[in-house]
């Protein structure tokens, strides 16, 4: 490929299309750098689940249920982007009610090539096709993470019952309340038209204000912070997990046979995409390429560096020996605790937060499982659920401009707010507590419901064969 | 004519192999087995998660020889196979009775 610099008349071609770009101006317009970079995160976001997690997952069970955890998130992914289509897209980012968006968008009704969605940023928009495969990739990873905790025990047939009923009565709310709202435009629109108002409009318009600033969901509204799923993404998934490992009960010979992970080398390969594919994840969720899409870059380097180096030297000083699942575990606990914070906190601060993650969740998948007893297979509680409330409360006090945090910009003043600490952290709990509390419960209801239908659990004679023979029927490794 | 056989550290299949040949043994049957003596097993630790792993992957290996070479096989596969830590593993000596050359239909001596 050759570069050639632009010919005079190229220049010339250019300027009248400024010209005209800025002339025929008519609302928002779509930039072409961010529309880029927005088409590759969405890319990345899938390559982080398939191949991914798979991998990461995959490595850590039983040779003998390779294929079934590979082949729950595959269908997992696949079953996510169609209902996204059908659905989804609609219920999560229409407005309607702060708790779920309405069908105006159902099978992606009047999404075309010309229309745009908001970023972070007024007359910065991008396409709405690129914008729906974006938050399309974070439906399909989410209830991904899921299947770790109840992995080499579950139905196939649960699994392929529970994703769909999971993403449509818990994930779709979550992320309405989490993420939606009218934009910058609409709120710098009409924070404009209150400012020019005559004095006898003035509040017809501060109530056209108000209404766009009510256009969002409830946890938006509160003020709660979460940059790229801190809350929705990771506390969700976690926590449904839980309850899930909880409800199916501990796998045929916990804690007496060797169950120990049958390839790290996948595990570490996995963890490694992981990686790679959240800077789509994180950065993308900026929307735009600009400077805080670096410090979301930044912060997604440092502070999983910082946490896998915490993780394996906590455990080089407790038990001796620092080991590879220690530092990939860490990597990714890194990675769930930056997620919320991402684009809000400075890099001394991601990386504070790292170690601190590294710390906790190596506690909780060891000391607080054991002394429990809870057979969370692949440790989705301990890394994703504790990791993403670290974030999501780390992202309340991190994002302290005195902290070196961007603060939070006030889209009607047109400036970066005042921050406060306790008004910021009860936010931060508020999200947190009613994460865990809708999809906690909500998961349970869940469960039980697919338990009465097709049964959660294989037979231990199942179990003990292994998911790949018996309920698909193949096996990972003809060798 | 005896069968010599051997369960063997996998690390010193070649030394153990190139020993053999030395002293005119040229065929040799190797299986990757698994199993416990002395050594026991060892502890593997994943998330903090403990498991004693009782049966260590080992080498046994299987050579037909004449009687009057088992002496100088069982030293060559001794001294190859020795790191002097627990766990090199055992060498155990059985009669055979009977041996065929598949090919050519030699028997006994000939066929070894």
């Amino acid at each position: 490929m050759t570069f050639k610099r632009p010919s005079g008349a190229g220049v010339a071609a250019l300027a009248v299309g400024l010209f005209a770009a800025t002339t025929a101006y008519a609302g928002p317009t779509v930039n072409k750098g961010d529309n880029a970079w927005m088409m590759t995160s969405t890319v990345l976001v899938l390559l982080m689940t398939i191949p991914g997690l798979a991998l990461f997952y995959g490595g850590l069970v039983r040779s003998k249920n390779m294929l079934s955890v590979l082949m729950q998130i595959l269908y997992t992914v696949c079953v996510a982007m169609i209902i996204w289509a059908i659905y989804g897209y609609s219920v999560t980012f229409t407005g309607g009610s702060a708790y779920i968006g309405g069908f105006s968008k159902a099978f992606m009704a009047g999404i075309t090539p010309d229309t745009t969605a908001a970023t972070f940023s007024a007359d910065a928009n991008i396409s709405e096709l690129v914008y729906f495969c974006f938050q399309m990739t974070f439906a399909a990873i989410t209830p991904s993470l899921i299947v770790g905790a109840f992995a080499e025990r579950t139905k196939f047939a649960a699994v392929a019952l529970f994703v769909p009923l999971w993403i449509t009565l818990i994930y779709f709310p979550m992320a309405h309340m989490v993420w939606y709202w009218a934009g910058p435009d609409a709120i710098v629109g009409a924070a404009k038209a209150v400012a020019a108002a005559a004095p006898d409009a003035k509040a017809a318009a501060q109530a056209r204000l108000d209404d766009v600033m009510a256009d969002a969901g409830r946890i938006f509204q509160w003020g709660a912070l979460d940059f790229a799923g801190g809350t929705v993404v990771h506390i969700n998934a976690g926590i449904a997990g839980f309850v899930g490992c909880l409800i199916i009960g501990k796998r045929t010979g916990y804690g007496r046979e060797l169950m120990a992970p049958h390839s790290l080398t996948m595990t570490m390969i996995g963890a490694a995409l992981l990686w790679v594919g959240w800077f789509g994840f994180n950065v993308g969720s900026n929307l735009e390429a600009n400077g805080t899409a670096g410090l979301a870059m930044v912060n997604t380097f440092l502070a999983t560096a910082a946490a896998a180096l915490a993780w394996l030297c906590a455990e080089w000083l407790t038990r001796g020996h620092p080991s590879l699942l220690g530092a990939v575990s860490g990597a990714v606990a890194g990675l769930v605790a930056v997620t919320p914070a991402a684009g809000y906190c400075g890099p001394m601060g991601a990386l504070v937060l790292g170690l601190v993650a590294g710390i906790v969740c190596l506690f909780f998948c060891t000391a607080v499982k054991n002394t429990f007893g809870y057979d969370d297979s692949l440790d989705v509680f301990g890394v994703h659920c504790i990791g993403g409330i670290l974030g999501a409360l780390g992202t309340g006090i991190l994002v302290n401009p005195a902290l070196g945090g961007t603060g939070v910009m006030d889209y009607v003043a047109g400036t970066v707010g005042d921050y406060d600490l306790i008004t910021q952290m009860l936010a931060q709990s508020k999200a947190v507590l009613t994460t865990l509390i809708l999809s906690g419960i909500g998961s349970a209801i869940l469960y039980k419901i697919v338990d009465v239908i097709v049964g959660l659990r294989v037979s231990v004679e199942v179990e003990r064969e292994g998911l790949d023979l018996t309920e698909h029927t193949e096996r990972a490794y003809n060798m | 004519m005896k069968i010599v056989m051997a369960v063997i550290k996998p690390f010193k299949l070649e030394e153990v192999r190139d020993a053999l040949t030395t002293i005119g043994v040229h065929g040799l049957t190797v299986t990757e087995v698994k199993g416990y003596g002395r050594q026991k097993g060892h502890t593997e630790i994943y998330r903090g998660a403990e498991y004693a792993v009782s049966f260590l992957p080992k080498i046994k290996i299987e050579v037909a020889v004449a009687a009057d070479q088992v002496d100088k096989t069982v030293e060559a596969i001794s001294a190859a196979a020795k790191t002097g830590q627990i766990g090199d593993g055992k060498i155990f000596v059985i009669s055979l009775e009977h041996a065929v050359r598949i090919r050519t239909g030699e028997a006994d001596s000939a066929a070894l």
